[in-house]
């Protein structure tokens, strides 16, 4: 069912996270309960006393799989790009001598929450150390924000129009966003679409930890990240990318692609309320759920299971589940990726919304880790424990961001 | 004081280390944009080690001129 005149279907999907260099590896961690969190591994944490010394490092490097000449062009946001968006492109069937897309109907849409932080830190470095002549020629493009879908779009040719939301942890959740829009509108037949992040470095673990906003669990890891649980702490930061290929379903049927699931709305808000803190009300939050309800042609009932954003904040958690019941009602079976995969941040929509298209695609939702005492003001259902088999219809995927961005996607059973 | 053969050599290093194209592939006659398929940010990067190594300046304008391998070759030899 859609209520779009265009219908949008996914047809391929890749990914590189804490849990594993692909999407299946990641998706089968996740269902066997592991977690991608550890002690952080990187010279900076010994440069500076952090109170916080634990994240969710990627568990493939880039630059195992990227060649080496490819790899020093790129910041390591733009590396992990490539290689979700490769797999993507593969998974999808466009790989190949004969093109099986125009260029000229080919876009991308790939947001980034931060960009190429360690590009500007290690280029500040040559600055300081041996002056202008030790830059980079390629500095700007390593670390500019638009760079993961720039580099992306190079990869595969694609010339319909490269985009790049910048709305910090909803950036990837908003790309999918955008390339609704485009095949909406008739400006593509493909969209390659989704984040990615990797900014695990000395400053932006220092600045989340001024905003206090991580968890310093630093002694037991693979349990600070606990959504929904009353000892949660804060989020643990994380890297990685997801990219999916969405497609005029038309067009995908008629080259014959394999449909893993339809994209059939979305909702973007923004709370006007404060620069890092939700508005309490969960207004926004409410609106952008009921968007893309609407947009999919649903009904609020018609949703019975959410991918949630919550990042095992004190304040956030509680929030989103009175505002998921708020806008969609008691139904919805909630689970938080994030309890596994660590805050992805400009990566997380995007990974996130391929783990709940394959929770409807495969009739199962990963459980939430870490949720031992479930925080009395959540009082919606919560997998946990088990990942719990379950046969669903229509599911959404919320991600929010500083500066008040919400961004709710719905995915629907082909 | 590099002759010319070293100082050959001691590019075709640079270009495989930023430019990714085997060392012995680098020939005095080829060019940098037509044969080696070198785009100008690789040229800034290739010119800095390349001042390094040989202890020469190489101003933006000279470069420009530098067409082929050979010529960066001549060029070095001349001004180190």
């Amino acid at each position: 069912m859609t209520g779009a005149p265009v219908e949008v279907v996914v047809t391929g999907y890749g990914a590189t996270t804490p849990l594993g260099g692909d999407a299946a590896s990641t998706w089968e961690a996740l269902l066997a309960g592991k977690s991608g969190v550890g002690t952080t591994q990187g010279a900076f944490t010994e440069r500076f006393d952090l109170p916080v010394k634990i994240s969710a490092q990627l568990a493939v490097e880039p630059t195992d799989v990227i060649a080496r000449v490819q790899a020093r062009r790129m910041d390591r946001c733009e590396q992990v790009a490539v290689v979700a968006a490769r797999e993507a492109w593969a998974h999808a069937g466009l790989d190949g001598d004969e093109p099986k897309v125009e260029p000229e109907r080919l876009a991308v849409c790939v947001g980034t929450g931060i960009g190429g932080a360690v590009t500007l830190l290690d280029q500040d470095d040559l600055l300081e150390g041996g002056g202008v002549r030790k830059v980079s020629p390629l500095t700007v493009p390593m670390l500019m924000p638009n760079g993961p879908a720039a580099v992306v779009s190079l990869e595969l040719g694609a010339r319909a129009g490269t985009h790049a939301p910048v709305s910090a942890c909803a950036s990837g959740a908003e790309a999918l966003a955008w390339a609704y829009r485009l095949l909406q509108d008739g400006d593509a037949d493909v969209v390659i679409a989704g984040g990615a992040e990797a900014c695990i470095t000395g400053i932006t673990v220092a600045g989340f930890v001024q905003s206090r906003t991580l968890s310093q669990r630093n002694d037991d890891p693979e349990r600070a990240s606990r959504p929904f649980d009353t000892d949660r702490d804060g989020f643990v930061l994380g890297e990685g990318a997801g990219i999916l290929v969405l497609e005029r379903a038309e067009f995908a049927r008629a080259r014959g692609a394999t449909i893993h699931g339809r994209l059939a709305g979305y909702g973007l808000t923004s709370d006007g309320y404060h620069i890092t803190g939700p508005d309490p009300s969960g207004a926004g939050q409410s609106r952008a759920m009921l968007k893309a309800v609407k947009t999919a042609g649903l009904e609020p009932s018609d949703i019975t299971h959410v991918n949630c954003h919550a990042t095992s904040t004190v304040a956030g958690d509680v929030g989103e589940a009175a505002a998921v019941r708020k806008a969609l009602g008691d139904q919805p079976v909630l689970t938080a990726p994030k309890s596994a995969l660590g805050h992805l941040v400009g990566a997380a929509g995007a990974v996130e919304s391929l783990v709940t298209m394959l929770s409807i695609r495969d009739g199962i939702v990963p459980a939430t880790l870490n949720l031992e005492n479930l925080d009395p003001g959540v009082s919606l259902d919560v997998v946990r424990g088990e990942p719990r088999k379950m046969d669903i219809d229509a599911a959404m995927n919320n991600s929010f961001g500083f500066g008040g961005h919400n961004a709710s996607v719905v995915f629907t059973k082909v | 004081m590099a002759d010319n053969a070293e100082i050959l050599s001691g590019l075709a290093e640079i270009v495989e280390e930023v430019a990714g194209i085997d060392a012995g592939d680098v020939a005095a006659e080829k060019s940098f944009v037509d044969d080696l398929d070198i785009d100008s940010l690789s040229m800034v990067e290739i010119a800095v080690q390349a001042e390094d190594k040989f202890g020469v300046k190489i101003p933006d304008e000279q470069l420009a001129e530098l067409k082929t391998v050979g010529d960066a070759v001549d060029y070095i030899a001349k001004n180190q």
